[in-house]
């Protein structure tokens, strides 16, 4: 900082002979006055509301990290992640059969979408928990044989529900993906000898990323949610969870903020790594990577140290 | 001068093309193209836009498939095996086995954008030929100070300006060591500044004896260093022969009106 300071030091006693800067009376926006002043009148009484209703808030602290609500937002965790790795997995295969020359396997994938997309995963929810009504015995040959009903799990239902839903629309997002990247650079890489698999893996799938990773981050954000659905087919996930302790300890709205704040507290953290994964698959694409949000604070924290700012 | 008719005297054909037909659908490209690149020669192919020159040349590494006639590389039929007087079409991994001895340079470079220059020179040679990563990044650092470019070995294509791209898309196609080079409009997209380097780069190429097809517009390219030129309009060819008669006296009326416009 020292050398900083004698740098800017120099200049200081001979400034710079510039052009005179313009000083003129800048405009008036007294409709952003008005339209402020309304916004924060609408928030205060909001929130003036909430003050007066008879919520318990004391009961939000008591519960947050109560080991019932722990293992709930653990279980949510667990049935986001494997969900999603069912949906990536079946919406690439899906993407692949979609784009395939093969009319069969492309109007199976297309039949497979048009069906997964149509049907609100609620309903699939509750019929994959209800198969049981219809098949007695689960019959894979030599393999597996038992009853449906032992069978199919909670958490298995909730995982087939939840995860070939989502494989219609992660397939989707990959086929965009993978559409985006330049003909060019298929070509440029089969006149190099490479092979389709190798193509696709080494040149197309990581360009198609930029395009994926975006609406991907958005779907797990979103599966996040969707997960609270689970608590009509008894997997006791976080809603499950907050809505048993809010019937038994009488506290039910407050047991729904709690829940609000955990799923809120979930998605913020997983916008973090979808900035940082954005910006990995960016690399390439823009002439310098943008900054991670502890080197913007760095910058700005330094600036902030020197007047003149830029040396930093 | 000496040097082109010595080089014509010992050589065999790389390219033989025979009664060559492309369509696109109801849309006929080539008409029946008949030419023979000779080993070690520079080939121009000149003509107005939409005349079936870069078709042509993409049908030479199977990029496009010929409709009908015969076309070969090296003495070998490209596409197509043939037994008895059957033909059989060549697997995938064929076809990749047989583009890996031509390179190709495209007019818009079609650099790998997530990859730096020197990563794009040495991947195909890792993933095809399954060299060592230490060997090609050594040879893909020569590569690079060939083309006037060591100092850029780190950057990313977007970094790069078009002719630094090109010479780096040069650059990626010699590191296969192929014994033919296609050039399909190299300079087109390029600043009339940053041309030149390019082209220094081709001559360069062309004097070490690579035996080089150039699709191009750049008449004094083709007068220099080309040994062959071939003038083709509507999907034929109109007129052939050293590029130095033809351009200077091209004999048929269409070639004249061409190249009054170009020159």
């Amino acid at each position: 900082m020292t050398v900083d300071n004698d740098k800017t030091a120099g200049p200081e006693d001979t400034p710079p002979a510039g052009p005179e800067a313009i000083k003129a009376i800048p405009v008036r926006h007294y409709g952003r006055y008005v339209s402020a002043v309304i916004a924060i009148a609408l928030l205060v009484s909001v929130i003036y509301a909430f003050s007066q209703g008879k919520i318990n808030w004391g009961a939000i602290p008591d519960y947050f990290f109560d080991q019932r609500v722990i293992d709930g937002v653990l279980k949510t965790l667990l049935l986001t992640a494997l969900s999603m790795v069912i949906g990536i997995g079946g919406g690439i295969l899906l993407a692949v059969m979609r784009l395939s020359k093969n009319p069969v396997t492309s109007s199976i994938a297309w039949f497979y979408i048009w069906f997964f997309r149509g049907t609100p995963v609620l309903v699939q929810l509750v019929v994959w928990f209800n198969l049981g009504l219809v098949f007695t015995y689960i019959n894979l040959g030599p393999i597996y044989k038992d009853y449906w009903s032992s069978f199919m799990t909670p958490l298995l239902t909730a995982l087939l529900g939840l995860g070939l839903n989502e494989a219609a629309y992660m397939a989707e997002i990959c086929r965009a993906g993978l559409l985006s990247v330049d003909e060019g650079q298929t070509e440029a890489s089969q006149a190099l000898g490479m092979s389709h698999s190798r193509t696709l893996r080494r040149i197309v799938i990581p360009q198609a990323m930029r395009v994926i990773v975006p609406p991907t981050g958005n779907e797990v954000i979103n599966m996040l949610k969707t997960t609270s659905l689970v608590a009509v087919i008894q997997y006791s996930e976080l809603f499950r969870v907050t809505q048993d302790i809010g019937q038994t300890s009488g506290a039910p709205v407050e047991m729904l903020f709690l829940a609000a704040a955990w799923y809120l507290l979930l998605t913020s953290v997983f916008s973090v790594g979808q900035y940082y994964l954005e910006r990995y698959y960016a690399r390439g694409s823009s002439r310098s990577l943008p900054p991670t949000p502890f080197q913007k604070i760095k910058a700005n924290v330094l600036s902030l140290g020197s007047p003149r700012g830029g040396n930093a | 001068m000496t040097a082109n008719v010595t080089k014509s005297d010992s050589a065999t054909a790389m390219v033989k093309s025979e009664g060559v037909h492309k369509s696109f659908g109801p849309v006929e490209v080539l008409k029946g193209i008949d030419l023979e690149v000779k080993s070690g020669e520079v080939f121009c192919l000149i003509g107005p836009s939409g005349s079936g020159k870069s078709t042509f040349l993409r049908c030479i590494n199977h990029l496009e498939k010929v409709t009908s006639g015969r076309l070969y590389v090296d003495g070998e039929l490209v596409g197509y095996r043939q037994k008895g007087d059957k033909l059989y079409e060549l697997k995938d991994s064929e076809v990749a086995l047989k583009r890996r001895d031509i390179g190709m340079v495209f007019q818009r470079f079609n650099l790998f954008p997530h990859m730096t220059a020197v990563e794009n020179i040495m991947e195909a040679p890792i993933q095809v030929k399954g060299a060592k990563k230490s060997d090609s990044r050594d040879r893909a650092l020569e590569l690079l100070e060939r083309v006037g470019l060591s100092d850029k070995a780190k950057n990313y294509p977007s970094q790069l300006s078009g002719g630094q791209q090109q010479r780096v898309a040069i650059a990626r196609a010699l590191a296969m060591d192929p014994k033919l080079m296609l050039f399909d409009e190299p300079t087109s997209a390029l600043d009339p500044e940053l041309v030149g380097d390019v082209l220094d780069v081709m001559r360069d190429l062309a004097e070490s004896g690579m035996t080089m097809v150039v699709v191009t517009h750049e008449m004094g390219f083709a007068r220099e260093v080309g040994d062959s030129l071939v003038f083709m309009d509507g999907g034929v060819v109109v007129e052939s022969g050293n590029p130095r008669d033809v351009l200077t006296d091209p004999q048929h009326e269409r070639t004249k009106s061409f190249l009054s416009k170009v020159l």
